[in-house]
């Protein structure tokens, strides 16, 4: 008997894999964003596009607290209005984080929002927030800058504290 | 029992003709397309690095002796811990089984040379250079990369000296180094098998080496995405691990450790297929349950892709997630006892007999079984908040990289040594050396389980006083441990100068086409394939 011949296919078939396994290094990226949607992992927190009827519990409640961060190098003083508020779920409830430029110079950032613990961020739904669109701020400006968010009466019983915290990080346009 | 080997002198009456002595000077190393010349380079690029990696382990436990810092400033510690890893990982490891694999997987299917000698020239040419491009690190202002070896994000892209660029040079240079030898191997053992080879008389170092090619070309590619886009983050202005362009820094250790986990198993695996052929030698019975140990190897294979995130239990995962983690890990469990069981198996009732590679084979399984368990402890999900990022991880994977794969390899050169090189070694000296390194290996890395459970963090310079003891006789272990490595490479220089001859079959009970070979090995083997008889009495069946 004689030894095989390496065909042309074989090293196509041979080559491809180490090459397609570099763009699915790649694909990961799309995949593990989509994946956070559903998953809520790591804290992804997740919108809503209507004002959506709930079936509310009156009698259930959750207090959320509120955080703010910015990153190194972000100069613009940034906090809760509030630190907490007791919600009801399933009820939409209005809240403000307020933001004061303290440089001479027009600021742009991006706020980006984390929920703990990680099972209730996939029920922390926002209508509007801050955190959509890139922020200006003017020089010496102080604004106040609206979230408008529901938690979902689906999250597990067991969760009666939530925290949601925002880090501020700086664009350069 | 060592029956002398017609096939082989046969070959060299008939084929001199067209066969080229090794060519002589520099050259024959610098141009080779021999396997066994490519083979010996890596083995000694291997233990070069091997002393330059345990050089710098010797400065981690000469700081760690005492608490307080001595010799090293915490950056230079940071350097020394990554770069000792690194080293360790990609230069000594893998180029060691890289190597076996070159000399002994041709030897054991019958083949005469790997399928690509050039590609197989390169792929080991490269080697030096990606350890000298890491290595410059050191000399470059910022100092060496000092991330630690999983070189996560945001440490090792906004925050990492500008060696990192030359850092991920490197890393992507050994990807292509070891995508190349798997590749290589993958052909060489589909198609350059003897004919009559079937795919289960194939020797259990050649399937684990087959079966860690599949992991190498599906993971090192992985890495190669993973630093390239750090790449492009540190200096292009993209943002895959920087949440201010809408990247996500956590993303980068399930890339990372994507990569990561099937690694552990292409670093353990050919020491599996090492272990599976000493083990039946010295206890003279056929290996224990040969299918179920290929089956076992595939589903280690297989199940090493998707567990990757049980070493990021702490990045604050749904539970539902811990849970599915946990689970798959404790799963890997079940094939490697498997393994485990065959080797005892293999032994029970067997004529066993105590020759130096058989030792290092018997403590490999005792040894490497702890670091398993280790694992099975860190694998629980919330048991792992508490051992987390303490030296109980760094005694669990010392356990299973230094007593599990190092031990593989130093077993395989004391089995194979008498083939290659056609000399004896030393046996009492290197019955010593054995000794000697079981005993400093365990009072090196024993020890730091208990730190670890106390909280002792890794990856630190300095540490609280009721480490001290513990500290302080895990240096005394390394040190001795350390020099127990000059010995060796004493006992190997030894052999290959003063050595007595070796008969072909120098363990009387060994099996493998390799040993039907003339020792020392001809510079060109195998010309004509061996017959399905030779294949069949050489085979690792029962």
């Amino acid at each position: 008997m004689e030894r095989k011949k390496i065909t042309k296919g074989f090293w196509i078939k041979l080559v491809s894999v180490p090459v397609l396994m570099f763009f699915f290094a790649y694909a990961m990226v799309p995949l593990y964003n989509v994946l956070c949607d559903i998953t809520g992992f790591n804290g992804k927190t997740g919108t809503v596009k209507t004002e959506k009827q709930y079936q509310v519990n009156e009698e259930r409640l959750v207090s959320v607290s509120f955080f703010a961060s910015t990153s190194p190098g972000f100069p613009v003083q940034f906090a809760p209005k509030e630190s907490s508020m007791e919600v009801v779920p399933g009820k939409f409830y209005n809240t403000s984080y307020i933001a004061k430029n303290t440089t001479d110079e027009v600021i742009y950032g991006q706020a980006i929002p984390s929920v703990a613990p990680t099972d209730a961020a996939l029920h922390f739904k926002k209508l509007e927030c801050f955190c959509f669109v890139k922020q200006e701020f003017q020089p010496g400006e102080e604004v106040e800058m609206s979230l408008r968010f529901v938690v979902e009466p689906e999250m597990e019983e067991w969760i009666k504290d939530v925290s949601l915290s925002y880090n501020f990080y700086k664009l350069d346009s | 029992m060592s029956s002398t080997n017609t096939l082989d002198t046969n070959n060299h009456e008939n084929h001199e003709d067209h066969h080229h002595a090794p060519p002589s000077g520099i050259g024959r190393w610098l141009f080779s397309t021999n396997h066994k010349d490519i083979g010996t380079m890596y083995l000694i690029f291997s233990l070069v690095m091997l002393f330059l990696g345990g050089g710098m382990a010797m400065l981690i436990r000469a700081e760690l002796y005492y608490p307080g810092l001595q010799f090293l400033e915490p950056d230079l510690f940071n350097n020394m811990v990554t770069t000792h890893a690194l080293i360790m990982v990609f230069g000594v490891v893998m180029p060691a089984a890289a190597g076996m694999a070159n000399w002994m997987v041709p030897l054991q299917i019958g083949a005469p040379d790997m399928a690509l000698p050039r590609m197989n020239n390169w792929s080991f040419w490269i080697l030096p250079f990606a350890g000298a491009i890491l290595l410059s690190t050191f000399f470059m202002e910022g100092g060496a990369p000092a991330f630690g070896w999983t070189f996560y994000a945001p440490l090792s892209t906004t925050f990492a000296p500008d060696s990192t660029d030359f850092f991920i040079f490197a890393v992507h240079l050994l990807g292509f180094s070891s995508i190349m030898g798997a590749i290589n191997i993958i052909a060489t053992v589909l198609n350059m098998k003897a004919p009559e080879m079937r795919l289960m008389d194939m020797p259990l170092f050649v399937w684990t080496w087959l079966i860690t090619s599949f992991l190498l070309i599906g993971a090192m590619p992985v890495l190669a995405g993973a630093v390239t886009m750090m790449l492009t983050d540190r200096n292009f202005g993209t943002a895959f691990f920087d949440a201010t362009g809408g990247g996500d820094p956590v993303m980068f250790q399930h890339i990372f450790w994507f990569f990561g986990h099937p690694e552990v198993y292409i670093m353990i695996l050919p020491a599996f297929g090492i272990i599976s052929h000493i083990i039946p030698t010295f206890a003279r019975k056929p290996l224990f349950g040969y299918s179920s140990m290929v089956y076992a190897t595939a589903s280690i294979a297989f199940l090493s892709y998707i567990v990757w995130a049980h070493h990021m239990f702490l990045t604050g995962m749904p539970v539902a997630g811990e849970l599915y983690f946990m689970y798959a890990t404790m799963l890997i469990a079940v094939p490697t006892g498997v393994k485990v069981f065959n080797w005892v198996a293999t032994m029970w009732k067997g004529s066993m007999t105590f020759e130096t590679p058989m030792l290092w084979a018997l403590s490999f399984v005792f040894l490497f079984t702890i670091g398993g368990f280790s694992g099975l402890m860190l694998g629980i999900a919330p048991a792992d908040i508490q051992y987390h990022d303490t030296y109980f991880v760094v005694a669990h994977f010392h356990y299973v990289l230094v007593t599990g794969a190092l031990w593989g390899i130093i077993a395989a050169v004391f089995y194979w040594l008498p083939k290659w090189t056609g000399k004896m070694y030393n046996e009492p000296l290197a019955k010593v050396h054995f000794w000697l390194a079981l005993i400093s290996v365990n009072v090196t890395f024993f020890p730091q389980h208990f730190l670890g459970l106390a909280g002792m963090p890794r990856r630190i310079p300095d540490y609280a006083l009721q480490f001290a003891d513990f500290n302080y006789i895990s240096s005394i272990g390394s040190f001795a441990f350390g020099l127990s490595f000059i010995l060796f490479t004493y006992i190997v220089v030894d052999c290959i100068r003063n050595g007595k001859p070796a008969d072909a079959r120098p363990w009387g009970s060994a099996k493998g086409l390799e040993w039907t070979l003339a020792t020392p090995v001809a510079y060109h083997t195998f010309d004509e394939p061996p017959t399905r008889a030779e294949i069949l009495a050489e085979s690792q069946h029962s």
